[in-house]
This record gives structure tokens, sequence and C-alpha cells, in this order.
């Protein structure tokens, strides 16, 4: 993998994020970063989901929203550190996927996306009247919670890197998919399903498996999201906004190319945040984000990267 | 005892307005194969149609549904024409992201001119009492709306050339267009009807509760629930969905908390979906 050049792209944008604001220590610089990390996070893990396998998970934002309250259950109830938190709860949400998919994913098309919708929602009915995970009003950190990252001042800095950590993670397992047989296998999934399974692609292990591993790292980056927050809520955990915003970032930037769904996350939270500081757009930020995905779905269905590597074929090679 | 008729009855009443919602949705669906996803916001322009009309314009509010479903009917062509028309035989990715961009723009628009404040229509009818329950005359008129408008829809779907045809172009739109029918304009009209049910259903909804312009949002996830009850792209088990919806919220009112009611809708709407794909009610399904 590392004779790609794709690979070292990916080590030096880890560089930039870590460097920028590291060196700077611009706090409003980090901020910014650290939401784009985020969001990359949630697009590259969905892009396994649409890009590769073509199942249109609709509900993606669930694996996040349940990772941040597993994780934020196990730092404030049972006083883990945030570290172990965040991966059992990025393994026991793979799990929940794992289970879930051998169901759903018999599912195609339309009744697949109808489902990971209603999975969304009862997932967050149910946590919101789980009464161990704080019901509606959700879960709250003490301040001590901070002291074993050394305060909260450096605690802040220490999740954001763990954060592009997981964000370098993301890209390279798209990346190490990509390029594997599974990768093919799903590849074909996607093309056409009937045809895989015929060639002897077994299709429900497959799916199932792709579906678990893009549940892991959202559920990981929810929790250290989250513990940065010091607060969880039902309605922002899952918020179905997101879990939408996270397929136009991905259309924005090229469904199926790990470049694009990188791009296409950094963009679209660049393009936010300036939709909402702006005096003229901040009350239109919901009307000119739409009507961008509507131009996009209609005159650019590639996306960003589809243009790009029509311009330039070779650069499929560079930027994959 | 009476609690649980009390609730019954006003869940199957509800239950009503919640099928005449999800008919335009299963319509939709059933003729081009769209998830429509400008559903919840256009049942949230059905209500506000109707507060002006009736706060501000001062007609009654059952006259009012005469221009909100003729409004919606347009509304619906103009969306078909903007955002469905180039999306049709392309992924269902595709034009799911369409009528969810649609929804954004016309949700931003919604959220500027009127906030995301609740509004209130003022409008009540002496009801009926019984055991100490009343059930309010605007739930019972309401109900009786939403099965006539169903009613209506049926008669044109089935006894029209113009229904006769959408039904042709829903069933195999290919031989639909070698036998001479214009089949993108009757999409066109099956989508302004989809929406015209939509906004006549959010009309009847401000008859009874508060809302505000995201109130849509939850009548568009209960119609998914419903849709997946009667059948996906089956308007007429949809009223049936609608009805046995009602029915399970008001059958659960009574014995545990209103906060539980969606966990159970939701997994049940899984739970159906994934063991009876094509609904448990297969009425008037002819194709």
């Amino acid at each position: 993998m590392y004779k790609r050049p794709f690979f070292w792209i990916v080590l030096a944008v880890i560089a930039a994020f870590v460097l920028v604001p590291g060196i700077s220590g611009d706090v409003g610089l980090r901020e910014s970063l650290l939401l784009g990390a985020v969001y990359i996070v949630l697009a590259s893990n969905l892009n396994l989901m649409i890009g590769y396998t073509g199942y249109v998970n609709f509900g993606n934002i669930a694996f996040f929203g349940l990772g941040g309250y597993i994780g934020m259950y196990l730092v404030t109830a049972l006083h883990w550190s945030v570290w172990l938190a965040s991966a059992v709860a990025g393994a026991s949400v793979s799990l929940f996927a794992l289970l879930l998919g051998l169901g759903i994913l018999r599912l195609r098309g339309a009744y697949f996306a109808l489902a990971t919708i209603g999975i969304n929602e009862a997932v967050k009915a149910a946590v919101s009247n789980f009464s161990p995970f704080g019901g509606a009003s959700g879960m709250y950190l003490s301040f001590s919670s901070f002291a074993p990252l050394g305060g909260p001042r450096h605690a802040l800095w220490i999740i954001y890197f763990a954060i592009v950590v997981l964000m370098g993670a993301s890209l390279l397992l798209s990346l190490a998919i990509k390029n594997s047989k599974f990768g093919l296998g799903l590849f074909a999934i996607r093309e056409d399903e009937d045809a895989a399974i015929v060639l002897g692609v077994r299709a429900p292990w497959y799916k199932s498996a792709i579906f678990a591993l893009s549940a892991f790292l959202p559920a990981m980056v929810g929790t250290l999201y989250f513990f940065k927050n010091g607060v969880i809520l039902p309605e922002q955990a899952f918020d179905l906004t997101l879990s939408i915003e996270a397929i136009v970032m991905l259309m924005l930037g090229g469904q199926g190319t790990i470049f694009g769904a990188a791009f296409g996350a950094f963009v679209y939270e660049q393009f936010r945040g300036f939709l909402l500081v702006s005096p003229l757009f901040s009350q239109f930020q919901l009307v000119v984000a739409g009507i961008l995905l509507l131009a996009i779905v209609l005159f650019l269905p590639g996306g960003f990267m589809g243009w790009v590597y029509r311009k330039l074929p070779r650069l499929r090679k560079v930027l994959e | 005892m009476y609690d649980l008729v009390a609730s019954l009855a006003s869940g199957v009443l509800v239950g009503a307005i919640y099928g005449l919602a999800a008919i335009g949705l299963s319509l939709i669906f059933g003729v081009m194969k769209v998830i429509n996803l400008t559903h919840g916001a256009m049942i949230a322009l059905g209500m506000f149609a109707l507060y002006f009309f009736v706060s501000v314009l001062g007609f009654n509010p059952y006259v009012s549904l005469l221009p909100i479903v003729a409004g919606g009917f347009v509304v619906g062509v103009m969306v078909y024409w903007i955002a469905v028309n180039r999306v049709i035989g392309s992924s269902d990715l595709m034009s799911l992201l369409a009528t969810f961009a649609m929804n954004m723009i016309i949700i931003g628009v919604g959220t500027a001119l009127w906030t995301t404040s609740p509004y209130n229509v003022d409008f009540s009818l002496p009801g009926i009492s019984w055991h100490g329950y009343t059930i309010p005359g605007t739930q019972i008129v309401a109900a009786a709306l939403a099965i006539v408008i169903a009613g209506l829809l049926y008669v044109f779907l089935y006894h029209t050339r113009t229904g006769k045809a959408v039904r042709a172009v829903a069933s195999n739109r290919q031989a639909a267009e070698l036998m001479g029918i214009p089949t993108r304009r009757i999409l066109a009209i099956a989508f302004g009807l989809g929406i015209a049910v939509a906004g006549a259903a959010g009309a009847l909804i401000a008859t009874l509760f508060p809302f505000t312009i995201l109130s849509g949002g939850s009548y568009e996830l209960k119609s998914f629930v419903v849709t997946v009850l009667g059948g996906l792209g089956n308007p007429a088990g949809a009223l049936a969905g609608g009805i046995l919806l009602g029915l399970i919220e008001g059958g659960v009112a009574p014995f545990v908390d209103v906060s539980w009611t969606p966990v159970i809708e939701f997994s049940l709407f899984v739970l159906i979906l994934i063991a009876f794909p094509a609904g448990l009610f297969r009425i008037g399904k002819n194709h």
C-alpha cells in the first residue's frame, strides 16, 4: 500500500492537520479543523457503503450517536479512560451493525434506505427513554473527567489529535479496502449484485462485513467528539440532518472516491461555516446548501472528482 | 376500560389523516419509484396555507381545502419539473437526494419567513362526549374529510382516463409510452397529486394541533411507517395502514408513556419491512 502515491498524500494531510494548528496554537482553527476531521470520518466511512457497495445508508449517523452514548456512559458512570471507552464503543457498535446488517441488508435499493431511517429513529427514541443514558436530558461530563488528560485545556488538544488519527485511519481503511479482493467483491455487488453472487461473491457476508466495518470508526469518533463537548443529547447524537449532510459531502466530492469523500467533507464544513457567519446568507444557510445539492445531483452526479477524472484521467492513479 | 375505547377511537380518527398523508407518498413511489423526501415540507406548507386562509383571509377551514389542494398540485408539478424529471430512471440515491435538496430549500425559506415558533389555527366544533371523554368535532370532520379525499383519489385513478393512464405508467412505463401515453406528463400529474394530497393532510392536521415549519418531519416519518404497513406504492393499503398506526398509537397510549410510542412504531416498521417488504395489506393491488 505504501507504494501508492495516495498513501503518502494521506500522511501529508494528517501531518498538516496536526502541525498547522499545533504550531500556531490557534484554537479557532483547531475547532474548525476538528469539525472537518469528524465530517471526513463520517463521509469516508459512509463512502464504504454508498460508494463502494451501492447501499444508501440514510441512518449512518446512528453509529456516531450510539458510539457517543456508549462511550460517554463508560466514562461518566463507570469512570473508564476515554481511550478504552472509545475502543469499546467502536467494537460494540460494530457488533450491533453486524447483527442488524444480517437482517436489513436483505433489503435492496429504496427499501434499505427507508429501513436505515427507521433504525436511526428507533434507536434515537429508545435512547431518549433509556434512563442509564440520561433519557431525554442526556448525559453531562463532570469537570474532573478531563483531569487524567491534564486538565480541560490540554485535553481538548489531545482529543483533537486523536480525532485526526482516526481520520487518517478512515482514509487508510478506505484505501486498503479499495485495493483488496474484498473491495473488488464490494464493487461487483455495487454494479450487479445478482451477477456477483453467480460469480461466487458471498454477497450477504460481504455486505454485513462492510456494514459493520463502516460503523467502527464513526462510533469511536462519536465517543471522542461528545467527550470533547462534555454533553450528549439524543437530538444532537441522532440528528437525521447530519446524516443526510454526510451524503451531501460525499456527493459534493464524488462518491466512490476516497479523496472525493474527504475533500467534499472538508469543503462542506468550510462552506457551512462561511454561510453561518455571513450576514447575507446566515438566514438562508439551508437554502443555499439545498440549491448546491440539487445542482450537483442534476448536473454533476459524479461530484468534484468525477469532473476532475474527466478532465485529467491520469489523476485517477494519484488521487484515489 | 372507557379510557382504552376513547383512546382507540381517537387513534382511528387521527390514523385516517396519517393514512391520507401516506397516500401522497405511496402514490408517488408507486408510479415513479421515487421516495419523495419533500413530503414533510409539503405537509408543513399545507399547514401554513391553512393558517393563511383561515387566520389571515378569514375563510372557513374546510372551504380552504379546495385552494390548498389546487395549489399543492401546482407546486407538485413545478417540483417535478425542477428536481425530479432529470433523475427519473437513475439510481435511488439520486432521486432521494434531489427531493431532499428541495426539502432543504423549502424548509430554509419557510424558517426565514415564519421562524420555527409554533402557530395555531383558532377553530373548534362541538364534539361528542362519552363517559367523561370528549372527542373534538374537528377530529371527526377531519377524519371524514380524509376518507372522502382518499375516495375521490380512488375514483380518479380507477374511473377517469387520466387516472387509468397514471396506473398504466405505474405498472409498465415503456408499454404505456408505446400505447401513446405521454408518460412524462403523467408522471408530473402523479407527482402533483401526491403533493396535493400531502398538503391537504397537512391542512387537516393544522385544524387539530399547533404546528411549526418543522412539524412536517414527524408526519413524514409516520408516513414512512404507514406506507410500509400498507405496502410501498399501494395507495389503498396506505389508508388501512394509517388507521392501523392510529390504532397502535391509541392502543398503547393508556399503558405506556407517550415517549415510548416512537420506539414501538419504528421497531415495528423495521421488522415489517424485513419480514413483509410488500406490506401487510395488499388491497386493490393489481399490478
